[in-house]
């Protein structure tokens, strides 16, 4: 009843992990899923339109095989609809989708092989538990037995065990996510893809939830594309993040990446808190702060200090260009003995990315 | 609103108990007058002789034509009221086509125009001297026969289906549907055992509504009927010919019974079909 996430792998009794995985890997992901070499996913020159709307732009994108990404970005940066178009869900205006090395530009839905989440769940509400997920293989007209057989298996390994005759509404959120995974999984897809999968539940769900997401990727190795609004969730599982805006990839690379060296303002931004000093875009935890004037050191007012547990946040007034908030650690504030209205001197403990 | 919690009822957020009561009170008077008593007073007189007299009246040479002719026409109607009614709802909901408000207006028509209307622009289309003549001059009788009635009941029936599936279909959304695609279901497939399960309770009402009016249906009818008795009258041209012209006034309540008889057992039926086909 709970949402407490279940272990990725169901526990074998020999305890051998190795074997554990590998039988994981054969069950839900087909043979040229667990792709080592190249991309999985290639999009080349993607364009969308929505009347005058440019939703995509010129898009190109390559996923590697065995992969978990994320595309990020605000709503209306055309992540959705980048993951419908790879889906088939929606009909480009120009460019060219690639799955698996196979050109599927002109393919349906129907024949792409791809399992595809919805973040509303789809549910099929009329059929149980055991008929949603079975409903992929029952099409592919597989025999009665061994369709209750598989199906029995994925609830296994999402923690659905016994309750194959449950209908979705007798479900909760978390659950129901957790169904349509597995109902995604059960035709054996060459790609995962996953449409703001945790973006109805709650807080605490949706935490262990993108964790046991994580952990079942690994064992599994079918290559999954997220979509995402949410950055600290997209560094959290990605292995790689698209981050898009506006119809456009701002930029492509490991979570290290793109919010170390983040290509532009946006993307900066974007992916956590950001402080303006002197014009310049910086982390706030980037910011160190001293009472002695050294190098380009900019003098401020100290205006507040908050604890936040571990972290102190300590709000700035630079008398010519603003406010501004800097993060330190709560033994750096107890050395500092910072008191409202004293002038300090603040300037990037990093170098600022460029 | 909730009679739960009495203590609250009277209170500022709320009708007094007293407003609340006599408000009750006209309703009911109201619905009790114009609808129960009615229907009430005709079986009453039905069955004052017994069982037997109406029996008798109901099985007649002319009344047991009625009868068939009438569901003849039902078992015609329904199923063509089905497959284009959920044919216009999914075009209407799912579709993006120009012209949109016009198929609405159209599908609405059937409400706003007189049955009485509907049946002299059929003679007019389809009669002797109209557009389609030519049908009836190569000796095939539309009006004054089966098919004229069968397309009045259609017109007269046509926004049921549409207007009970198409609210369905709305909110049930199309997740669903494309979930099933991904899975590699088929457009066919996916209306089959996705589409047409989730719009199940909206098509049964829908289907319930066409066939209590394509029972009771009298003014597009009797316009395109030959009315012969025992050949061409439907339920309703009985109970109307056996009053009017027979004075048979006992007749005429025994076939209004049977008629109500037909509409109850439809409810019952969809409404049994139903939750048998929901629990298995």
């Amino acid at each position: 009843m709970t949402d407490a996430t279940p272990a990725p792998a169901p526990p074998t009794s020999d305890g051998e992990v190795t074997t554990g995985s590998r039988d994981l890997q054969r069950l839900v992901a087909s043979s040229d899923a667990i792709a080592t070499e190249s991309h999985a996913i290639v999009v080349t020159d993607l364009n969308k339109h929505y009347g005058d709307y440019h939703a995509l732009r010129d898009i190109n994108l390559s996923i590697p095989g065995g992969s978990l990404t994320a595309l990020l970005g605000p709503s209306g940066s055309g992540k959705s609809t980048l993951l419908r178009a790879v889906a088939g869900l929606e009909v480009p205006d120009g460019g060219t989708v690639v799955i698996g090395g196979e050109d599927v530009t002109f393919i349906p839905p129907q024949s792409r092989e791809i399992g595809f989440v919805f973040q509303h769940y789809a549910a099929f509400k009329h059929l149980n538990v055991r008929d949603n997920v079975g409903f992929g293989p029952s099409i592919r007209k597989q025999p009665k037995a061994e369709i209750n057989r598989r199906v029995d298996e994925l609830l296994e390994i999402v923690g659905l065990a016994g309750y194959q005759e449950r209908y979705p509404t007798q479900l909760s959120g978390g659950q129901r996510q957790r169904m349509a995974l597995a109902r995604a999984l059960a035709v054996q897809p060459k790609v995962l893809l996953l449409d703001e999968p945790f973006g109805a539940l709650d807080a605490k769900v949706r935490e262990d939830l993108r964790q046991w997401l994580r952990g079942l990727q690994s064992e599994t190795g079918v290559t999954t594309v997220l979509v995402t609004h949410d950055q600290e969730e997209a560094l959290d599982v990605a292995d790689h993040i698209a981050v898009l805006a506006e119809g456009r990839i701002e930029q492509w690379g490991s979570p290290r990446e793109v919010y170390d060296q983040p290509t532009n303002d946006f993307v900066k931004s974007f992916l956590g808190p950001t402080a303006r000093l002197r014009g310049v875009l910086v982390r706030p935890h980037d910011l160190v702060l001293s009472h002695e004037a050294v190098g380009d050191a900019v003098p401020v007012t100290v205006e507040r200090v908050v604890h936040l547990g571990f972290e102190v946040r300590v709000e700035l007034l630079d008398p010519d260009h603003g406010p501004l908030a800097a993060q330190t650690t709560r033994g750096e504030a107890a050395r500092l003995d910072l008191q409202i209205g004293q002038r300090v001197y603040v300037r990037t403990g990093q170098a600022p990315a460029a | 609103m909730s009679t739960a919690t009495p203590d609250r009822v009277g209170s500022r957020v709320g009708p007094s108990r007293r407003s609340q009561l006599t408000l009750r009170t006209i309703a009911l008077t109201y619905l009790g007058l114009l609808v129960a008593v009615p229907i009430v007073l005709i079986i009453f007189r039905t069955f004052e002789n017994g069982i037997g007299a109406f029996v008798d009246s109901i099985t007649t040479p002319a009344a047991i034509s009625a009868l068939q002719l009438s569901l003849l026409i039902v078992a015609i109607v329904v199923p063509l009221n089905v497959i284009f009614g959920i044919a216009t709802a999914l075009a209407l909901v799912r579709g993006r086509f120009r012209g949109r408000g016009i198929v609405q207006a159209i599908v609405d028509l059937p409400f706003a125009v007189s049955p009485i209307v509907v049946g002299a622009s059929l003679i007019l289309l389809w009669g002797a001297d109209g557009w389609f003549g030519f049908v009836d001059e190569a000796g095939f009788r539309v009006i004054f026969a089966l098919p004229g009635m069968v397309l009045a009941t259609i017109f007269v029936t046509l926004p049921f289906v549409v207007r009970e599936v198409e609210p369905v279909l709305h909110e049930i959304g199309e997740e669903q549907e494309q979930a099933a695609a991904t899975l590699g279901a088929s457009r066919w497939q996916t209306f089959w055992r996705i589409t047409l399960p989730a719009i199940r309770w909206g098509l049964t009402y829908g289907v319930v509504l066409t066939v209590a009016r394509a029972l009771g249906e009298f003014g597009a009818v009797i316009m395109v009927s030959a009315g012969v008795a025992g050949e061409s009258q439907t339920l309703t041209l009985l109970v109307h010919s056996r009053y009017i012209d027979d004075h048979n006034t006992y007749g005429a309540y025994a076939a209004s019974t049977l008629l109500m008889i037909l509409a109850i057992i439809t409810l019952l039926l969809m409404t049994v079909l139903d939750r048998k086909r929901h629990s298995s």
